[in-house]
């Protein structure tokens, strides 16, 4: 099932399929790291529009929501 | 190519006089690896180091004594990629083209993100030797690299270093000094990992060149690429969950780490004035009574040691004299008042020494230790939400919090943010609405002593001018949506030698930079007071001074002053029987009114002239507006 990463539970797993965005969002998420194929677990973070926080690679890195939901996420 | 190189420097404005700058070894790595540890320890430059991505946000250069010469060497600003996407990066791709020798900082402990970008300067065709720091910390956790497997893969030297104690930095510096220059690519070096031809160029300028997207295609393969090399030469023990991971889910828990971010900030902001207070009065205690007062303090201090022989000064030069007015000032019933005298030996030596260094010391001990233990980005996160209705990220909150140290490093700090847009708007508001420690611990000490109610009218409209500021310059950028993306960095425990330098460099560069200016603000207003040149300014002023904003017109002194300094000039308040009102009036206004030369100087290099005038036009607007508003509404 595909979600968007901010559709994700907290503590859920997915597998990045696409970013929706133009070449600078990308490139700054593949800096990170986020790049299609990539593994990520979502982690229970701050409620109220906040960022996302996911773990990728053993880092956390905080996602604005704007950019988080544009990230496709496949998980079981 | 040597346009492709002229269009970088052009690009990377707002410096656009950077200059080529050759250098033996060049030290590069991602934000937050421990580059400006290492570089210290090569050096003997001791240099600002933290625990949050983009502390040093410039390049740093010392020298180093190796093979009978000295050799420069040049720590690179932190950064994910050579891609040109924010200002770190367009520097360290500066720096590289000029660059002899490069040792690439990496994280042990991560390596799978920190190796695509070691491929990125493999393919950049300069000797180059990989340091794998915090070699330590990965032992501890339970991460094994095989060092010379890596070695093999890559091509190029690796070896394990513990930057803090030294641990593996000479090795480092013989392999380095060892390298000899690359020959130049053939065709294909086919079998050669980094040497992909597709990646050759990997920072093509950003913007507008050829097929972007084939970048792109070689980007992700280098992902791969690192998975193939990390799943080779890494294997991971079982690593059981340890205090600092817990608190690490806590802090960003919606609950809990709401909690944490306001005991934090409340224990931080009463940490800086408890330890402030004591240092000067002896007094412990947060708010209202004191609970303890102990013969202790600079008070105290220069009560005792200063004023009998000042006061015997005072006696031999004549009262009278204008030499007595410079050097002692004006006595208060036949004593000399340290706040209020202002002469170059009362006031001059004690609100510098006596006011601001025992505040700033209690400021950035606090500040340190925020920023060592790696809370700092956390708090970013938390504040996230609140920023993105005023039209910046989370992340703009951490040039805010160094500009109430101090403004200069705090606009300097702006450059974490991606966006100009960001950058003006958060450089803007330090400099407008962030009082600087110096100018925090006259208010504390002056408007302090009408109660604690005056001060925190001081501080909360303050707090609303940044606020509105913000709020009014966003509406002005429609469908502007700046997001927040950053690396957490794991909580690490502040190291006695690290604060302690950071505090030393901090506080060495106050009394160095600021101190003669004190002094010099402190006799130039005492010579034109004695040629009455104040009385023709105040004559100029008075409509907008006294019937706006109900000052006194002498008030025209201390706001001029003020663009030298803050502190001094808040200091130029104390001798003007001002009323309550009056004197929260003069010390907002003061706060807002023109930023101090240095703060100045370095929001017109980091704005660019027109934004620099748009910001001061702002600025001006603001304090015309405040000084009205609060004559109105106080009484």
């Amino acid at each position: 099932m595909e979600k968007l990463l901010t559709e994700l539970k907290p503590g859920e797993q997915g597998t990045m399929v696409a970013v929706h965005g133009g070449r600078g969002i990308q490139a700054r998420l593949r800096s990170l790291g986020l790049v299609k194929g990539q593994t990520l677990r979502k982690l229970p973070a701050l409620a109220w529009g906040g960022p996302v926080v996911v773990e990728v690679k053993r880092t956390q890195v905080a996602i604005g929501r704007g950019m988080a939901a544009r990230i496709l996420v496949r998980c079981k | 190519m040597r346009d492709m190189v002229a269009e970088r420097r052009i690009r990377s404005a707002p410096q656009k006089s950077r200059k080529h700058l050759e250098n033996d070894i060049l030290l590069v790595g991602q934000p937050n690896v421990g580059k400006s540890v290492l570089f210290s320890h090569l050096t003997g430059v001791r240099t600002i180091a933290s625990n949050y991505p983009g502390t040093t946000v410039s390049y740093a250069m010392g020298r180093m004594r190796g093979k009978g010469s000295t050799l420069v060497v040049v720590d690179a600003p932190g950064t994910y990629s050579l891609e040109p996407l924010d200002e770190a990066a367009r520097v360290t791709v500066d720096l590289i083209d000029d660059a002899k020798r490069i040792i690439n900082v990496v994280d042990s402990t991560h390596l799978e993100r920190h190796l695509p970008m070691t491929l990125e300067l493999i393919a950049q065709n300069k000797p180059l030797v990989v340091a794998l720091n915090m070699s330590d910390e990965a032992r501890h956790r339970g991460i094994r690299i095989d060092v010379e497997e890596l070695s093999a893969e890559l091509g190029v030297p690796v070896l394990s270093i513990v930057a803090p104690s030294g641990e593996g930095v000479k090795q480092l510096v013989d392999t380095c000094l060892d390298l000899q220059p690359l020959h130049k690519p053939t065709h294909n070096e086919s079998g050669h990992p980094g040497h992909h031809p597709h990646i050759q160029h990997p920072a093509p300028t950003g913007r507008g060149t050829s097929c972007p997207g084939h970048v792109h295609l070689d980007r992700d393969r280098i992902w791969q690429r690192v998975g193939e090399l990390v799943e080779k030469v890494q294997t991971l023990e079982h690593h059981h969950h340890s205090f600092s991971d817990r608190l690490e889910e806590i802090s960003i828990h919606p609950f809990w780490g709401s909690l944490l971010a306001l005991a934090v900030i409340t224990v931080s902001f009463s940490l800086v004035r408890l330890i402030g207070e004591f240092l000067i009065t002896g007094a412990v205690g947060i708010i209202g009574e004191p609970w303890v007062e102990l013969p202790f303090g600079t008070e105290l201090l220069f009560d005792k040691v200063l004023h009998p022989p000042l006061i015997a000064l005072s006696r031999v030069i004549g009262v009278e004299s204008f030499l007595h007015k410079l050097l002692i000032g004006t006595l208060v019933d036949g004593r000399i008042d340290f706040m209020q005298s202002f002469g170059i030996l009362s006031s001059g030596i004690f609100i510098p020494i006596g006011v601001v260094l025992p505040y700033l010391l209690s400021f950035y001990f606090v500040l340190s230790l925020l920023e060592d233990s790696g809370y700092l980005p956390r708090l970013a996160v938390f504040l996230d939400t609140f920023m993105h209705r005023i039209g910046l990220h989370g992340y703009a909150i951490i040039p805010t919090l160094l500009g109430l140290g101090c403004n200069v490093p705090g606009i300097m700090a702006t450059r974490i943010l991606e966006s100009r847009w960001q950058r003006f708007i958060t450089a803007t508001l330090i400099s407008i609405a962030v009082p600087c420690a110096a100018l925090q611990a006259m208010i504390i000490g002056l408007v302090g002593r009408r109660g604690i109610g005056p001060v925190l009218i001081v501080y909360g409209t303050l707090f609303v001018v940044w606020l509105l500021i913000s709020v009014v310059l966003r509406l002005t950028v429609r469908g502007f949506q700046p997001e927040l993306l950053v690396e957490i960095p794991p909580y690490r425990l502040p190291t006695f030698r690290a604060l302690g330098t950071k505090m030393w460099l901090r506080i060495s560069g106050f009394v160095r930079e600021a101190l003669p200016i004190i002094l010099g603000a402190i006799v130039a207003v005492n010579v034109l007071y004695q040629l009455n040149l104040f009385a023709h300014l105040a004559a100029i002023a008075e409509p907008v001074i006294t019937r706006l904003w109900g000052m006194p017109s002498e008030a025209v002194v201390p706001l001029l002053v003020g663009i030298l300094r803050k502190d001094v000039a808040l200091g130029l308040l104390a001798p003007l029987n001002l009323t309550g009102k009056q004197l929260i009036i003069g010390s907002v206004l003061l706060a807002m009114f023109f930023p101090c030369i240095a703060t100045f100087v370095v929001l017109f290099r980091e704005l660019g002239f027109k934004d620099g005038l748009k910001s001061l036009g702002i600025m001006l607007l603001a304090v015309f507006l405040t000084g009205s508003v609060l004559n109105l509404i106080l009484r």
